[in-house]
């Protein structure tokens, strides 16, 4: 069985990983082959960016050689994928190779889009990518106080960063000396501060603690950088003199230009994780790039791919899959610079977050390096 | 034009007002979208925001399993 796995990051990692070592002796024996094609050579560990633009890491600590952590026998190539050709089971890449496969997997994320939103490129900060997330805390230097607002473009991907990015910023600011001439002005899509329920009644009463003002029902339509405005879809205007910006995010271009899914949000089954469309049987889709109604996060993407493995371990063993994603998703929650909580939920279960506390906080800074060793497939 | 159907049944986060948006986004003007529900916060909050913003609800109704039905119509 040929598999190719389109996407070297969090998704592709995991599955190609746990994968070769439940079928060992059938990736010894040439039974069974795993090809990687990714678009680069590194594996970067993204919710380590938010770290970065608070001047609490550097980007070289969020990296590893990708080849490094794979298993041995699945074979890598740094080679991006450019066609999708499901009738006839090849893709090919920008080096001009053709891969042949009886199963593919696509984990090739999404990526922030903030040209979607007139303004927001030139206007804003934000902590999605590496880049970004420097020029975010060199931006602080010159921060001296005033309206700093919070806005939200959907769809995103990690879904705490509105709350996270509020909590630290504010923590770091009151260190700075600067919190009484700043003013912190959050705003949030829904009817609530955050889509989760509880969370949402637990930030509230943080934000009035804190004296954080909110606005809800704000879905960003342009920042205006010469009037020093944002407006919203919804027709009101705060003035501003810093935006934080959460962009809105889609699925990689070249899953929009092989019209897998628009925007690159690709069909996809809830819970055999199989694409749904013409072909689909012979295409597993893992992570940011599904469109299923749950969280663009690396749990749900880790998650995603310890079934899928499983799974197609079991169609090579016994000839039939043995496990349903049940929308498992588990992100911790940033509640400032020393202390953290965490929600864990399913299609089926709520989450019921606890109150913030500081051992959540250490154990999500361990987990940051331990990351490495989900990502070999270990944890 | 067909009716686009945005199955956020089980979804807690992002949510389905949330998803609605999203795929809101990505709709043409005058396109329906149905969205399929289980957060019996949706006959709520949905055509709160579908007021505010200016869209229009086409019809709401929950079925025998309890699944809200939510068809809105992008007007902008
Ligand atoms: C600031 C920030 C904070 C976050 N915090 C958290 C958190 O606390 N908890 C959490 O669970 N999640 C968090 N996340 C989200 C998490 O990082 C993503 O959800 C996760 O990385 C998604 O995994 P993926 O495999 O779908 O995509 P990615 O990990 O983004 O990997 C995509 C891969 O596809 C490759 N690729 C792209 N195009 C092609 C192509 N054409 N051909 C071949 N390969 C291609 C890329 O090179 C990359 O290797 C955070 C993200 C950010 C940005």
């Amino acid at each position: 069985m040929r598999i190719v796995v389109v996407g070297g990051g969090m998704g592709g990692t995991i599955f190609a990983n746990n994968l070769a070592r439940r079928v060992a002796s059938e990736l010894k024996s040439g039974k069974v082959g795993i090809t990687m094609l990714s678009a680069s050579d590194k594996h970067v560990y993204q919710p380590g960016w938010l770290y970065v633009a608070l001047g609490r890491a550097t980007p070289d600590e969020l990296e590893r050689d990708q080849e490094s952590l794979l298993e041995p026998g699945i074979k890598f190539f740094v080679d991006p994928v450019t066609e999708f050709h499901l009738a006839d089971r090849y893709v090919k890449t920008m080096g001009g190779k053709v891969h042949e496969y009886d199963l593919l997997v696509i984990a090739t994320g999404s990526r922030p889009a903030p040209e979607d939103i007139p303004g927001m490129k030139e206007n804003s900060i934000n902590c999605y990518s590496a880049e970004n997330a420097l020029r975010f805390y060199e931006r602080l230097d010159y921060f001296k106080g005033g309206r700093i607002v919070i806005a939200v473009g959907l769809p995103h991907k990690c879904p705490m960063i509105p709350l996270e990015v509020t909590f630290t910023l504010y923590d770091l600011l009151k260190e700075r000396g600067l919190i009484d001439k700043t003013e912190f002005y959050y705003t949030y899509p829904i009817g609530r501060v955050h889509s989760l329920e509880n969370v949402a009644k637990w930030a509230v009463g943080e934000f009035d603690r804190l004296g954080v003002k909110y606005e809800t029902l704000f879905n960003i339509k342009e920042i205006d950088g010469l009037k020093g405005v944002v407006r919203s879809e919804e027709g009101s205007e705060i003035a501003y003199d810093l935006v934080v910006a959460v962009p809105p995010h889609r699925g990689q271009q070249v899953i929009e230009d092989n019209k897998l899914g628009q925007n690159g949000w690709i069909p996809t089954n809830r819970h055999t994780l199989h694409m749904e469309a013409e072909h689909g049987d012979r295409v597993i889709v893992l992570g940011d790039t599904t469109n299923l109604p749950i969280s663009k996060a690396g749990s749900t993407t880790h998650f995603e791919a310890e079934v899928a493995a499983e799974n197609v371990a079991a169609m090579i063993k016994i000839g039939r899959p043995v496990r349903s994603y049940d929308g498992k998703v588990f992100c911790f929650i940033e509640a400032g610079k020393d202390r953290a909580t965490y929600a864990m939920f399913t299609y089926n279960q709520p989450p019921q977050p606890k109150a913030p506390n500081a051992p959540i906080h250490a154990f999500k800074m361990a987990y940051n390096k331990l990351y490495w060793a989900t990502a070999r497939g270990l944890l | 034009m067909e009716t686009r159907i945005v199955d956020a049944r089980g979804s807690f986060c992002p949510g389905p007002l949330m998803e609605l948006i999203t795929n809101m986004k990505m709709a043409q003007v005058g396109e329906v979208l149905e969205l399929l529900s289980t957060d019996k916060g949706s006959a709520m909050d949905v055509p709160e925001w579908v007021k505010k913003v200016g869209h229009e609800i086409v019809e709401s109704h929950q079925d025998a399993e309890g699944v809200w039905h939510i068809l809105v119509r992008k007007m902008k």
